[in-house]
């Protein structure tokens, strides 16, 4: 059995550790509710930027429209939310599976990263990163979102690339985060018109339809990025919120099993001192 | 509801930025000027950095709009706005900052046509700041 001492000093070690998690789990219970009202606050934007595309897209019809058919490249760009800190669970390496583990080939992929934890890994595994934006992360703006549509927007209208998708963790509840990839560009016409509320009004467009989706598509693809950035940032915060409640919860069970330890080391020390005391008074009398 | 009002709803990326019932709204389009009644015929226009007018029963309201579109129905205006600002959120300073900057730029002789674009849109964004700044 172990000393007394060496038990000691691993409870401590533990204990510290345990304190550590803890304000850990503090930490990110305060930055997920904040995360969580500024994702519940760009909601509205998003759903209505996704209606009016979407019942632009049914009344359209079939045109001959450059965002609606994929580029001549084989290649695809993927947008890739990750955090710049670990101690999230599985939070950024289910990302990292998502791409490593889908069904597009390795060289086929550019990638555009946000989060250093999701480029080092892919970097590491060999694959093209065309862009990084990680310092936009810890607080994701609204142009940040814009800066990173345009740079996707101009790789595919220049085909580089031929379709654009995103990779990111949506936010369903505190406990519940699910990674995502969702495709951008080109706008898959039938998911959107199926959405849109069959309501006929008949619409005008000033300037002429093409030209307002010319301006609006854009706008639509850096919504979804806001959204998708503002979701991550919630969803990092809850994956490593509940990281840290097991590791402080396995904390206090170690300590606990260690304190019995502890307690029944101290006790058998005792009892051999004594039996050493009588064995020595009976060996004088 | 009565007739000769609408309901209102300005909406930026961040915050829902406006909501109520306005009898006229005004606001710049890629197209012009444009002031919005009631039963307005349904449309969609694009969004230029421009001062936007809500009238409403108390009185006027003034916010500066930049970038995004309008979708106006019959009793109903969504404004989907990429910047939204009220006059007391705007720093005038730095308007006027930006304001010489975009100007300096323009003239600097056009080397790049993105550049130029770009320092337009700062230079509109920037009077849009200082004319609504100046206007409460």
């Amino acid at each position: 059995m172990a000393s007394m001492r060496d038990i000691k000093r691993r409870k401590e070690s533990i204990q510290s550790t345990g304190q550590i998690t803890k304000a850990m789990k503090l930490v990110a219970t305060v930055k997920l509710q904040k995360a969580r009202t500024r994702a519940e606050m760009s909601k509205p934007y998003f759903d209505h930027m996704y209606t009016t595309v979407a019942s632009m897209l049914a009344k359209t019809g079939d045109i001959d429209y450059k965002y609606l058919k994929a580029g001549n490249s084989k290649k695809k760009a993927i947008i890739v939310i990750t955090s710049n800190r670990g101690l999230a669970g599985g939070y950024n390496s289910n990302i990292t599976k998502l791409i490593t583990g889908g069904d597009i080939p390795k060289e086929d992929i550019v990638l555009y990263t946000v989060g250093n934890k999701g480029k080092d890994a892919l970097s590491r595994r060999g694959y093209t990163i065309a862009g990084d934006y990680s310092d936009v992360i810890n607080e994701p703006l609204y142009t940040d979102a814009m800066n990173i549509g345009e740079a996707v927007l101009k790789g595919f209208e220049a085909d580089e690339f031929g379709e654009i998708y995103l990779a990111y963790t949506s936010f369903k509840n505190t406990v519940s985060h699910e990674p995502k990839l969702v495709k951008l560009l080109p706008i898959d016409k039938s998911a959107a018109g199926e959405s849109s509320d069959g309501d006929l009004t008949l619409m005008n467009y000033e300037p002429e339809e093409t030209q307002a989706l010319d301006v609006i598509i854009p706008k639509y693809i850096y919504s979804l990025i806001y959204g998708a950035l503002v979701e991550a940032v919630a969803s990092e915060n809850g994956a490593r919120m509940q990281a840290m409640d097991s590791a402080t919860s396995n904390a206090d069970d170690m300590i606990s099993s260690l304190t019995l330890m502890y307690n029944r080391a101290r006790q058998g020390s005792i009892t051999q001192e004594l039996t050493e005391i009588i064995a020595g008074a009976e060996a004088i009398s | 509801m009565a007739d000769n009002k609408f309901k209102l709803e300005i909406i930026s990326p961040d915050r829902v930025f406006y909501t109520g019932e306005a009898s006229m709204l005004e606001l710049n389009t890629s197209e012009g000027q444009m002031g919005i009644y009631a039963n307005h015929i349904p449309l969609t226009a694009v969004l230029v950095p421009g001062i936007c007018t809500i009238h409403e029963d108390g009185g006027e309201k003034y916010a500066a709009l930049h970038a995004g579109f309008i979708e106006i129905l019959k009793d109903k205006i969504t404004v989907l706005a990429e910047i939204a600002e009220w006059p007391d959120e705007i720093d005038k300073n730095r308007a006027e900052e930006a304001r010489i900057r975009a100007e300096r730029r323009l003239s600097g002789a056009g080397e790049e046509n993105v550049n130029m674009l770009r320092a337009e849109m700062a230079l509109k964004r920037a009077l849009t700041r200082i004319g609504l700044a100046e206007h409460k």
